[in-house]
């Protein structure tokens, strides 16, 4: 039994940052409901003994010597940009506090 | 913002018990950035030192540089940690303007150091034992200037500009375990530990260390428990603490801060405060609407760091002594006294001091200069002694008044010259040609033209009275502007008062 | 037969030879992009550039300087592979018409071996889905049937090559994502084996999961695209550092092989099940009969663990995409959507996203992080990737027992058009038989053998290998696919309906 309720949607929207309407609020539960109880079953198999894999060929120590390399240049870092100053890039007043 | 109510801090201390925590971030001065080869380096026009990765671009993928992990290997051997035999990354997940992938690469459930211990000397001679949790690597983030608020904070402003230069340099956060027992010295105690991590990293080589320009940066944690009770307070964080100076006052106000709300039975909010230099008080962040649900999980696209005994062992015997025997040794070499060393430790000072010895100047000479007129002018400004002028110059100075190019006085006009951007004390004296005047011809024609101007000055120098001279040499003294060695002066003053009339 | 209907290798002899042009070449595939993609809907660009490209390589040709195998020939590349100069937008809105400062490292190599891009190819949205429906810009559809799926989520790559538009195409695969089209519309498709192909400048869905491979109509030409996109690449830190062989030489020698004899093939128990199509399970044991008639031992293995496999990667896919699609965000490229009234950055983003992304998109992102948050890491992340380990042990016994594995690439023949998109959960099945690969890393080749009686829609092999043993896949591709065609007297895709011209303005340079 799946604990996925729209209050449970609309903090995971919020931390995610999706703007979600209404019916999709209510569409995304009924569906992550269903998902998350079908995917729940790895729990099964899920044993304390068995390790968990993140990576699937094993590799260690992947490094890069301290050389600097090419950049970007300030015209090609903006050229996506939807707003700029000509040097930097320009984003709406912030709500929140730096990490 | 309401000025909060502050209790008094001897009264603080009487009811609470303070218990601390630091997390302090070191920048790195590798050449290239943590997971990007974009140059490492402080200032440039925005946005210029990026790659794709830097950005956040799709597709870009992140390597780990060699250097960085080294380095930190040294800081965690440096920090007396254990260094772990397999360390990884983590991703922290959290939106925010500055940074780039909008998650940053840290490190979570396997730190490359642990279980580490440093050792802190207070004024009275007290020594404490900061014990260490952990030290992780991970990337920094760009900058953001707020446009159109009043104080260019964020609060109020209109709008942000991003600029992604910073973006991945590499940090090491070293995070110490809960401090007890500082107790009246909490604030003293927090700005010595901040001032050892700083010694460590600068005679590593590993970081400049510079506060003001954030290589070194301090979140400072404070608790209070009531004493007796055996319970733990809720604890705040400080951020935005950019100085030694800082670090000190900001610990004592948020002291004083809790301890009044607590007397009033009120309860401490657990959240992050902001710390303002210049009024002198924390103010409250935004609360944490997503509480820290940072969903930390093991970064994909990077693989486990397995450093090898080989590897610790030789960047172990690498490490420069360490910070105690070193202190033992420069007080040695420089032969100050308990007192005058303290001294220096207190300001926070032995890297600046140990920088202009090695530049040329002698010990007591740079001390005085550091502890003193220049440790004045900095506490005037509110900042750190360290940020205003560079050892070099300090040497420069101090040669150029041995040397007898200036005099004290002199060399305080030209500090404050070097100071406010001028150039180099020999580029400052040059502009403000405040050079000593030797040149005993300048010399006697403004003694010639004073004593014309005081002729009964000159009758009772005549007469034995040498002491009349004195009006004389002052008024020399304000024509050279000072520029002139007084006592040279008096010389010639008495020289030229008894030589006969001239035709 | 015209051009367009040569394999890259037949082409490339006659570019060799100087019997034909490069730009003649290319030109033929424009024209028949021009004639067709208006019905089918496989590309999102047109390389502006690709005549010239072709230009310059029949240039470089005559003045003697000496070009790889593929030289001239026209590629395909699916969008969601960086690629200077032409739109790269993982099938998204949220990067409409964003253009890349930098080419993902496999487009690099392929310019560096002269092959000639010839547009982006259509996907699912962020490489999200089975069907191509999920693409920001309309689906693509099947040449085999027009109402039905291509396949997905790189239905566009899989479509060009079978209807002709392209000889070959670069695709990428995290769950299936080359081999399932490939068995949906009669093409041949590869997954490397995790690592051996660099992911630099692919835009990331799962980055655990994740491979870049060829997509084609020929095993052997799968196997030329490999050898050039292959191999070790410094900007990619998951990228394996191993020499590999020339997996065209094994293919050659698989076509060549008189028998099968002393192969041990391995039939997964839990991946021939009695839920998929009649059609597709008759052709699959056709094609063991077949092998078995040459000489090949076909041995049943069981994978217990592979029940659990889509559950897992539904919970590692979401959680990993969910972080790697935080930076569309509204601040450095690609879409911005100021709400109404304006707002704070939060707004702008949150706005932004809400209306860049399709809803399978929003789905998984949400599924996502609901599987990292805090409380619910353990019980659902954490224990995906301890699935993950389990069914690495199960490929690890079978291999003990077997050379290669194989079931069919996907359940069943191409569905119509809309038929799953309501019911997320079954589109998720399509992906049965390839997400166990991508979990463990393992290579996976899909070819055609044959078409479903009671559709007559191509059905798909999926061969598999131990990881870093890709060349098995090539070798038995090349065997299986000589016999199959010199049973049938001629190739699958020659039996793919005729493609008449579309009167309505088709695909050209620039038009989405």
């Amino acid at each position: 039994m799946s604990e996925i309720t729209p209050d449970v949607v609309r903090h995971l929207a919020g931390l995610s940052r999706i703007a979600l309407t209404d019916d999709e609020i209510t569409k995304i539960t009924g569906e992550l409901g269903a998902i998350v109880d079908s995917v729940a079953k790895v729990n099964e198999v899920a044993t304390p003994d068995v390790p968990a894999t993140s990576h699937p060929i094993p590799l260690t120590n992947v490094f890069r010597p301290d050389v600097p390399g090419e950049t970007l240049t300030t015209e090609q870092a903006l050229a996506g940009a939807p707003e700029h100053d000509g040097s930097r890039f320009k984003v709406s007043a912030i709500l929140g506090e730096e990490q | 913002m309401a000025k909060a109510e502050l209790m008094d801090f001897d009264k603080a201390l009487e009811l609470f018990e303070p218990v601390l925590g630091f997390e302090v971030h070191v920048e790195l001065n590798t050449k290239t950035k943590m997971f990007s080869d974009a140059p490492n380096y402080f200032g440039g026009e925005p946005n210029t030192n990026i790659t794709p990765l830097d950005l956040g671009l799709p597709g870009s993928l992140p390597v780990v540089n060699e250097q960085a992990i080294k380095y930190s290997i040294s800081l965690g051997l440096a920090l007396g940690c254990s260094i772990a035999e397999s360390s990884r990354f983590a991703r922290k997940n959290y939106y925010y303007p500055d940074t780039p992938k909008n998650y940053q690469i840290s490190q979570f459930d396997e730190p490359i150091a642990y279980d580490g211990n440093v050792e802190v000397e207070l004024a009275d001679g007290r020594k404490f034992q900061i014990s260490i949790e952990r030290a992780h690597m991970e990337e920094d983030a760009g900058k953001l200037t707020h446009v159109g608020g009043a104080t260019g904070r964020i609060q109020g402003a209109d709008y942000s500009l991003v600029d992604y230069n910073r973006a991945g340099v590499p940090l090491v956060e070293i995070v110490t375990n809960m401090i007890f027992g500082a107790e009246k010295d909490a604030p003293e105690l927090a700005k010595a530990y901040v001032s050892a991590i700083r010694d460590i990293v600068v005679s590593l080589g590993i970081s400049d260390a510079k506060m003001e320009r954030g290589n070194l940066r301090c979140d400072a944690n404070i608790s209070l428990s009531p004493r007796g009770s055996g319970k733990l307070g809720t604890r705040t964080e400080t951020k935005n603490v950019n100085s030694l100076r800082s670090v000190e006052r900001a610990i004592r106000y948020e002291i004083q801060r809790q301890a009044a709300i607590l007397a009033k039975g009120g309860t401490i909010q657990q959240e992050t405060r902001h710390w303002h230099e210049d009024t002198g008080v924390t103010s409250a962040g935004r609360p944490k609407s997503d509480a820290d649900d940072y969903r930390y999980f093991p970064e994909p696209d990077l693989l486990p760091v397995v450093p090898g005994a080989e590897l610790i062992e030789q960047l172990r015997l690498a490490l420069p002594e360490a910070p105690a025997i070193r202190r033992r040794r420069l007080k040695e070499s420089w032969g100050f006294t308990d007192l005058e060393f303290q001294d220096v430790l207190n300001s926070g000072l032995l890297v600046e001091l140990e920088e202009t010895v090695a530049a040329g100047a002698s010990a007591q000479s740079a001390r005085k200069w550091w502890t003193g007129e220049i440790a004045r002018l900095a506490n005037v400004a509110g900042v750190d002694a360290a940020s205003l002028v560079t050892p070099i110059h300090v040497s420069e100075l101090i040669a150029l008044v041995e040397a007898g190019d200036l005099t004290d006085r002199l060399a305080r006009q030209v500090l404050e010259g070097v100071i406010a951007g001028e150039g180099a004390p020999h580029e400052v004296v040059e502009s403000r040609g405040l050079k000593v005047v030797s040149d005993d011809g300048a010399l006697i024609a403004a003694i010639d033209t004073a004593l014309a101007a005081q002729p009964d000055v000159l009758a009772k120098i005549r007469d034995g009275k040498v002491q009349a001279a004195g009006a004389v040499i002052g008024a020399v003294m304000k024509a050279m502007r000072g520029s002139a060695d007084a006592a040279r002066v008096r010389e010639l003053v008495l020289e030229r008062a008894q030589a006969p009339e001239a035709e | 037969m015209t051009l367009i209907h040569l394999s890259a290798a037949d082409l490339s002899a006659k570019l060799t030879s100087g019997e034909v042009s490069s730009v003649e070449a290319t030109q033929a595939h424009l024209d028949r992009i021009a004639a067709v993609d208006g019905d089918i809907h496989a590309f999102l660009h047109i390389n502006a550039d690709a005549l010239e490209t072709a230009a310059e390589v029949d240039r470089k040709r005559a003045a003697g300087e000496p070009l790889g195998e593929l030289a001239g020939v026209p590629i395909a590349i699916k969008d969601v592979l960086c690629t200077i100069g032409m739109p790269s937008t993982a099938g998204s809105k949220i990067l409409e018409g964003w253009i890349p400062p930098y080419d993902a490292t496999v487009v690099s190599r392929l310019r560096a071996a002269n092959l000639i891009p010839l547009g982006k190819t259509n996907m699912d949205e962020f490489a999200m889905g089975s069907s191509t429906e999920h693409s920001a810009y309309g689906p693509t559809h099947n040449p085999w049937d027009l109402d039905r799926i291509p396949g997905g989520s790189g239905g566009g790559s899989a479509a060009a090559v079978a209807a002709f538009e392209a000889p070959i195409a670069l695709g990428s695969d995290t769950g299936g994502s080359i081999r399932q089209p490939a068995a949906v519309t009669g093409s041949v498709g590869v997954k490397p084996t995790y690592g051996s192909v660099s992911r630099y400048g692919a835009i990331a869905l799962a980055s655990s999961l994740d491979q870049v491979g060829p997509v084609s109509r020929t095993v052997l030409d799968s196997a030329l695209v490999h050898d050039i996109i292959g191999g070790h690449d410094p900007r990619d830190s998951t990228s394996l550092k191993d020499a590999w062989p020339s997996f065209a030489a094994a293919a050659r020698a698989g076509a060549k092989a008189e028998s099968l004899k002393g192969l041990r093939i391995g039939v997964v128990k839990e991946l021939d099940a009695p839920g998929f199509q009649s059609g597709v399970t008759q052709r699959f044991h056709e094609a063991l009969a077949m092998m078995a008639d040459a000489g090949a031992e076909i041995i049943e293995v069981s994978a217990p663990n592979f029940e659990y496999a889509v559950a897992a990667y539904y919970l590692i896919l979401p959680a990993e995409a969910s972080s790697n699609l935080a930076r569309f965000d509204s601040v450095r490229f690609g879409l911005r959507v100021n709400p109404e009234g304006g707002g704070t950055v939060e707004d702008v983003m949150s706005a932004t996203r809400g209306a860049g992304f399709g809803p399978e998109v929003k789905r998984r992102i949400i599924l996502g992080t609901y599987a990292l948050s805090a409380g619910y890491y353990d019980e659902y992340y954490g224990s995906a990737q301890k699935v993950r380990t389990l069914i690495q042990r199960d490929f690890d016994a079978a291999f003990a027992q077997v050379d290669v594995l194989v079931s069919p690439s996907a359940p069943t023949t191409a569905f119509k058009l809309g038929e799953k998109l309501e019911d997320p959960l079954a589109m998720y099945l399509n992906d049965i038989t390839t997400i166990p690969a991508n979990l463990a890393g393992i290579p996976g080749m899909g070819l055609p053998i044959g078409l479903a009686p009671e559709d007559g829609l191509p059905v798909g092999i999926q061969i598999m290998a131990p990881a870093r043993a890709d060349e098995r896949l090539y070798t038995l591709g090349a065997t299986l696919e000589r016999l199959l065609e010199e049973k049938w007297g001629h190739t699958l895709l020659s039996q793919a309906p005729n493609l008449t011209p579309t009167e309505m303005f088709a695909a050209t340079e620039g038009a989405v």
